[in-house]
């Protein structure tokens, strides 16, 4: 009986900590506005906590940003009139996935650049260090060494 | 000997970099976290807001239309608005300079508070706490300062607190330009 109450316990706390976790209820006219609020505030990011999207800051102007997304997700704005919106406002910066164009080419490209180079740095390398080192071995000695493995052979199969 | 000095040489060329970038932060010169403003260039976006004062009336950016102005984004939560306050009191007081205010997610009695016991440097205050026409004008931080022109364009921007250097060098130009300063 013991070890149940205290699961009951502990059950309890953990709801009350989720219950508390979510801070805003939205309802929505449709799973696919819920959707598309889920996305917006995933793949927009907060001005102030620059490394965090609005979906996880808590800044006071996330909670506004989302309170906006959300309004214009009621209001059946599209996924991309909403990003349009954010972008007209706070520039590309907003969006953590920055459309492709002259700007952002060396940050779309950038890191495949770096993975050419490192790669070809890496081969060229591993081939200098090949040819540098000699096996230390002369014909004689293979030679010896065959006429011995071919006697063991000999050995063995008579 | 030769490749001990390859890696001392690229760290002492990254800590010297480090150092320089520190410096022009330092100096307020660079911001990493400076969003460019979208709006240099552009027509100032158009705000609705209660007057802090007198909630009755509205304050918009159509009232300051034909004329140079400022519109500067504060709140008491904000500790270099309490910087900038002087110079600001200065530019409206000794220059001139139209100024109004956006409260920004703010206790409207503290913000009169802080005005009774500061001055207040303001022609218009709207009161803004749910960032309404913050978010309109792409605010992201406070003090933001716009200067919008007598064509109702935005001209220059500035993200922290006023000062005397950023004020010559973003923003005193367009009030010699139009003399609308006396």
């Amino acid at each position: 009986m013991r070890p149940l109450r205290i699961l009951a316990v502990v059950a309890a706390l953990l709801w009350v900590c989720a219950a508390v976790a979510r801070v805003e209820v939205h309802d929505f006219d449709s799973p696919e506005q819920e959707g598309r609020y889920n996305k917006l505030i995933a793949e927009l990011r907060c001005l102030v906590c620059q490394n965090q999207n609005l979906a996880d800051s808590n800044a006071e102007l996330a909670v506004d940003l989302r309170r906006k997304t959300y309004e214009m997700v009621k209001q059946d704005k599209s996924e991309k009139e909403i990003a349009s919106y954010m972008v007209e406002r706070y520039g590309e910066f907003v969006l953590y996935r920055p459309p492709l164009n002259t700007n952002t080419l060396l940050l779309w490209t950038g890191p495949f650049i770096i993975l050419v180079i490192g790669v070809s740095l890496l081969i060229r390398t591993i081939r200098r260090r090949r040819a540098e080192q000699p096996t230390g071995v002369d014909d004689a000695s293979l030679k010896a060494a065959a006429s011995w493995l071919d006697t063991d052979r000999d050995k063995r199969d008579a | 000997m030769n490749r001990a000095i390859i890696p001392l040489a690229i760290f002492l060329a990254l800590a010297g970099l480090f150092w320089f970038v520190l410096g022009k932060m330092n100096e307020g010169e660079y911001n990493p976290r400076e969003v460019p403003t979208q709006f240099i260039g552009r027509s100032a976006p158009e705000f609705a807001l209660p007057d802090l004062f007198d909630p009755s009336r509205t304050v918009r950016t159509a009232d300051m239309a034909g004329q140079v102005w400022l519109l500067n984004v504060w709140g008491t939560w904000c500790p270099e608005c309490w910087k900038e306050h002087d110079y600001l009191l200065h530019l409206a007081r000794r220059e001139g300079v139209p100024i109004i205010g956006i409260n920004w997610r703010d206790d409207a009695a503290e913000a009169k508070a802080m005005l009774a016991r500061l001055g207040n440097p303001f022609q218009m205050i709207g009161f803004d706490p749910n960032s309404n026409a913050v978010i309109d004008w792409g605010v992201y931080g406070a003090p933001e300062t716009f200067l919008i022109d007598a064509a109702g364009v935005v001209r220059a921007k500035h993200t922290g607190a006023m000062n005397p250097q950023v004020w010559q060098e973003k923003f005193q130009a367009y009030f010699a330009a139009t003399g609308s300063t006396t």
